[in-house]
């Protein structure tokens, strides 16, 4: 539906996207024990662990192969080998993931021909469980990166099945792409669970990144899937890949162990959920418990209510291409038009969009296209051009870093989406202007407001009803 | 770059900077290719610095040449505050894609920069260089020039790719950038025998404002502030002030110095964190002006604005050191903050359970050692678990440092306070003083923390509990162990540059009766990186010839 565009620009003006390097590093960052590592200079590195202090408050693990001017020219190799040994020797973690960056993507360092030596050279690593991602700066986006990062994932752990091996036919891998927070991750366990499924998520950021306070300190991640749960995975009954972004990793793991899979490319939304939770109860032969039934009729309860202050509004989002599709798909389902539409990344979804356009651009774009918006929707960095504009913004996606709670914002299932109802529906209602002495007389000029001239139609529709 | 190895070299040749001078010919010339441990390193790139030192100029864009990492993943993340133009809180960047890699990104630069004058008109572009297109032999130095002479507007080259160095070096090649490209180049529209300039003061969270108004009041005018709400021409003219102010540490002393040199322009090193520093920069300022020709009156009327702010200060502040006199604080962070901000807790009654160095330069070290006696508890690079212990033992009552390690206050349940560069509050002059103090007290009063203490009802050890019996439990296992414990004390790290600790020291002087730097130096590489741990070594050294392991002539 809409026509997919790419900014004809030379220059970024208030970037939206974010680099594939640090979209690998948060994948990794749902792997237990594990110590992401960028391959770059130690910038690459500082910035990323910023930018997710700021929208998690939380310590991040992430580490740098720290490459100097002479490492860069010559060649990182030694730099990967002695941060493995160093990381080894300080964390002693069970994983270590490196993403590569720009800086040594443009040297084109063999990491995986180096590792592949490394591991003979150094037979005492055999147990620790090294992944290397290919994540250059200069192409693709986070999502992009997030993606590669979970295929590799399932490429170094899952064992090649020659047979079709046993199933576990309870056992279900869900692959939860980056547009769903460690609160959103949650939601999905729980009512995977009530179906008597046991699931194995993949990134689990719920477990690293949801906020608590921890058993101890440990310098590598606090939580999430465990390298030995990554290698059962082949033997699941099902595997739910969660975002347009999960493909490739659902196609990994058909090919390791022949998990058949469903995709779902949004789970915000009445009629997304219903497919879902059919689909679970398919798969699991369980009725839907009442829970959900009950959860069910409050999300149509809120969509009856919110429709008011959602019909007809202006929404100008930003954000990468599956929380795009999620988030903008259902608020047209609720009746607002999405009047700007910037994302960072190309995916299949982009032209299915409810919009005319959907722009592969930045926040400048988006603040043109929001100039007549009641609302922007976007991560904090739309903060100026909302201010500028005078236009309300939700805070979307990562990173939030001036707004508590990131991290357990929850927009997925029922519950989740009736949340999000209620968030925006408020800000809506926030924005309606008490009527004072001036007002009318402004809106004989101003047409927009209510007092407006009352079309004919109206009136006729108006008479049918008395 | 071979120019910009030659300017790296000119910034370690910084005769200002005493970490510099206390290197060696040869370990000047290594310049900046001290290896950062790979897997252990934290902060920062030069790239970083650049940037950090020059954002804060208001009006003009800041063009960002390289791939979307160095710009997207941190752009508007600092608290530097405008009185005007908003301009340099816009991220601009280049977005270097796959082609612009293979077939150079100098076009892209080019037709960024006239984007911006066309669409944002600012009075100058700056052009940040990064390790990919540094790499890919992108001569920005060339585009600019182009751009210049095409566009006539000033479009200044700022080379300082990440992988060159530390966030410090970057400071510094930034203010090179400005030495060369900016400063000189315009005339002031007046002058007064009044003008100064403030220089390292990034005016975080408004802090320059605070300090502004005494200024103004003394008929002081900020010529320049470089480059704290700063615009581009009062930069291009601060060659005309008649002293300047130097404000953090050493990040840009060779601007300081170099305009020394070149227009003559005397400057004094100076805080305004803390009620006594505050009053001593106003002193130096109004000294180096009345050198200059100001008249003698402005001591006059200084000394009297600074009594009067100190009384009032001390009044405001009076209420809360008798609730905070003896509470014990850690701190955490880098260089100029260190000891500038040990001055200020002081003057509240606070005592200080330890500091960390991490970024100090010697002279920082020696000034934190002058004002907290000889028990300052220095810290170096302390890890997350003895932070926590630290924090633990009841040796500090509340942690100040950056949002970086917030979390290890936070999940030990103990008040902190953020100090660093993403802060919300301004802490400098008088007006900045009593509002530290009213927050420390703030969060140390705040009854949640009470609340937070309290295990979960159902829970039968806490994890707090089991963290000190684990480090009970490791100390009593070194305390039986002697040997064990000296093994502990060796494999302490003291040259992090070369990772060399102090068994390696010890064995390296009594292996071939080597008694001073240079030769631990040569045979261990100890001390040869920033010159950092040359103190330390010195203090091993000298307790080895106290105990008569080194024949005392070699130690010397």
């Amino acid at each position: 539906m809409a026509l997919v565009k790419h900014s004809k620009k030379s220059c970024a003006v208030n970037p939206l996207k974010m680099s594939q390097p640090i979209g690998g590093a948060l994948a990794f960052m749902g792997v237990s024990n594990c110590m992401p590592v960028l391959h770059g200079s130690q910038g690459c590195t500082s910035f990323g662990l910023v930018l997710f202090v700021r929208h998690f408050r939380e310590a991040i693990p992430l580490q740098t192969t720290a490459m100097n001017e002479v490492a860069t020219i010559l060649g990182g190799l030694d730099n990967i080998e002695q941060s493995i040994l160093n990381i080894v020797k300080r964390a002693n973690p069970e994983v270590i993931g490196i993403c590569s960056t720009g800086v040594t993507e443009t040297k084109g360092d063999d990491v995986d021909g180096y590792l592949k030596s490394m591991r003979q050279r150094r037979p005492e690593l055999a147990d620790l469980g090294i992944v290397y991602v290919s994540t250059p700066d200069f192409k693709d986006a986070f999502q992009d990166g997030f993606g590669k990062t979970v295929a590799k994932l399932i490429e170094a752990f899952v064992p090649q099945y020659a047979e079709p091996p046993q199933r576990a036919p309870a056992r279900v891998n869900v692959l939860a792409g980056c547009h769903l927070t460690p609160g959103d991750i949650d939601e999905l366990r729980d009512i995977i669970e009530c179906f008597g499924l046991e699931p194995t998520f993949l990134p689990d950021l719920s477990g690293s990144l949801d906020g608590h306070i921890p058993e101890d300190f440990t310098p590598t991640t606090l939580g999430g899937v465990t390298k030995a749960d990554i290698a059962r995975m082949g033997t699941a009954g099902w595997t739910l890949a969660i975002g347009e972004q999960m493909r490739e990793a659902a196609l990994a793991l058909e090919a390791r162990g022949g998990v058949p899979f469903a995709l779902f490319d949004r789970l915000t939304g009445l009629g997304a959920n219903d497919d879902f939770v059919a689909f679970l109860s398919k798969i699991s032969g369980r009725p839907v418990p009442l829970k959900i039934r009950r959860l069910r009729g409050q999300l149509v309860d809120s969509m009856l209510d919110g429709h008011f202050h959602f019909g007809g509004k202006r929404i100008a989002i930003g954000a990468e291409p599956d929380l795009l599709w999620g988030v903008g798909s259902f608020l047209a389902e609720m009746g607002a038009e999405i009047v700007g539409a910037v994302t960072t990344t190309k995916s299949p979804l982009l032209e299915k969009f409810p919009a005319e356009e959907v722009l592969i651009g930045d926040l400048e774009d988006l603040e043109e296209r929001a100039a007549r918006a009641d609302l922007i929707m976007t991560h904090s960095h739309g903060r100026q051009a909302a201010e500028r504009l005078g236009v309300p913004l939700f805070r979307l996606g990562l990173p939030t870093f001036d707004r508590l709670g990131a991290a357990q914002e929850v927009s997925v299932g029922y519950r989740g989406t009736r949340n999000l109802i209620f968030a925006i529906g408020n800000i809506f209602i926030a924005q309606t202007h008490e009527p004072d002495t001036e007002t009318w007389r402004q809106d004989i000029q101003d047409h927009a407001h209510a007092g407006a001239p009352a079309q004919g139609n109206q009136l006729v529709q108006i008479e049918t009803i008395v | 770059m071979t120019s910009l190895a030659n300017k790296i070299q000119d910034v370690f040749n910084e005769p200002g900077c005493g970490k510099n001078q206390g290197k060696s010919e040869k370990e000047r010339k290594k310049g900046c290719t001290k290896q950062l441990a790979p897997g252990a390193a934290a902060g920062g790139c030069a790239f970083d610095g650049a940037k950090i030192a020059l954002q804060p100029i208001t009006d003009v864009a800041h063009l960002v040449h390289g791939p979307i990492a160095c710009e997207g993943n941190s752009w508007d993340n600092r608290g530097a505050k405008s009185s005007g133009s908003r301009l340099y809180r816009t991220g601009f960047t280049t977005d270097m894609s796959e082609n612009d890699v293979v077939f150079g990104g100098e076009k892209r630069l080019y037709k960024s920069i006239k984007e911006i004058l066309d669409k944002y008109d600012p009075p100058a572009v700056f052009v940040y260089q990064t390790c990919v297109p540094a790499m890919t032999g992108d001569d920005i130095g060339a585009v600019c020039k182009a751009a210049s002479a095409k566009f006539g507007k000033p479009i200044i080259p700022v080379i300082s790719p990440g992988f060159v160095g530390p966030k410090n070096l970057g400071n510094k090649l930034a203010g090179e950038a400005i030495l060369d490209h900016v400063i000189g180049t315009v005339e002031p529209e007046y002058t007064t025998p009044y003008d100064i300039n403030i220089i390292g003061e990034y005016n975080l969270a408004g802090e320059l404002w605070q300090v502004k108004p005494l200024l103004d009041e003394l008929g002081i005018r900020i010529l320049s502030c470089i480059s704290g709400d700063a615009k581009y021409h009062e930069v291009a003219s601060s060659h005309r002030a008649r002293a300047a102010m130097m404000v953090c540490s050493k990040a840009m002393i060779n601007v300081a110095r170099k305009m020394e040199e070149r227009y003559a322009i005397p400057f004094f090193e100076g805080s305004f964190y803390g009620i006594g520093d505050m009053s001593d920069s106003l002193r130096e300022i109004a000294r180096l002006l009345i050198e200059r020709g100001a008249p003698a009156e402005l001591m006059e009327r200084t000394e009297a604005v600074i009594a009067r702010e100190e009384a009032r200060a001390w009044a405001r502040i009076a209420p809360y050191k008798e609730r905070l006199s003896g509470k014990r604080v850690l701190l955490i962070t880098g260089g100029v903050k260190s000891w500038s901000v040990v001055a200020a807790l002081q003057e509240a009654g606070l005592e200080i359970a330890g500091t960390s160095v991490k970024k100090s330069t010697k002279e920082d070290k020696e000034k934190i050692k002058e004002l907290m006696g000889q028990d300052a508890h220095m810290i170096d690079d302390m890890t997350p678990r003895e932070m926590y212990k630290m924090l633990k033992e009841a040796r500090a009552d509340i942690m100040l440092s950056g949002g970086r390690s917030q979390f290890i206050a936070l999940k030990a349940k103990m008040p902190w306070l953020d100090i660093n560069q993403e802060r919300h509050h301004a802490y400098a002059g008088y007006e900045g003083m009593v509002e530290l103090v009213a927050e420390i007290d703030k969060a140390l009063y705040n009854p949640v923390w009470a609340q937070v203490r309290l295990p979960a009802p159902w829970e039968e050890t806490s994890w707090e509990e089991r963290a000190t019996k684990a480090l009970e439990a490791e100390a009593a296992a070194l305390a039986a162990d002697p040997e064990r414990a000296e093994e502990a004390r060796r494999s302490k790290k003291v040259c992090s540059c070369h990772n060399v600790n102090v068994g390696a020291i010890e064995d390296a002087a009594r292996a071939d009766g080597l008694g001073n730097l240079e030769a631990i130096g040569g045979a261990t590489h100890a001390g040869t990186g920033c010159g950092g741990c040359q103190s330390k070594i010195a203090e091993i050294l000298d307790a080895m010839s106290g105990a008569g392991a080194v024949p005392a002539s070699k130690a010397a």
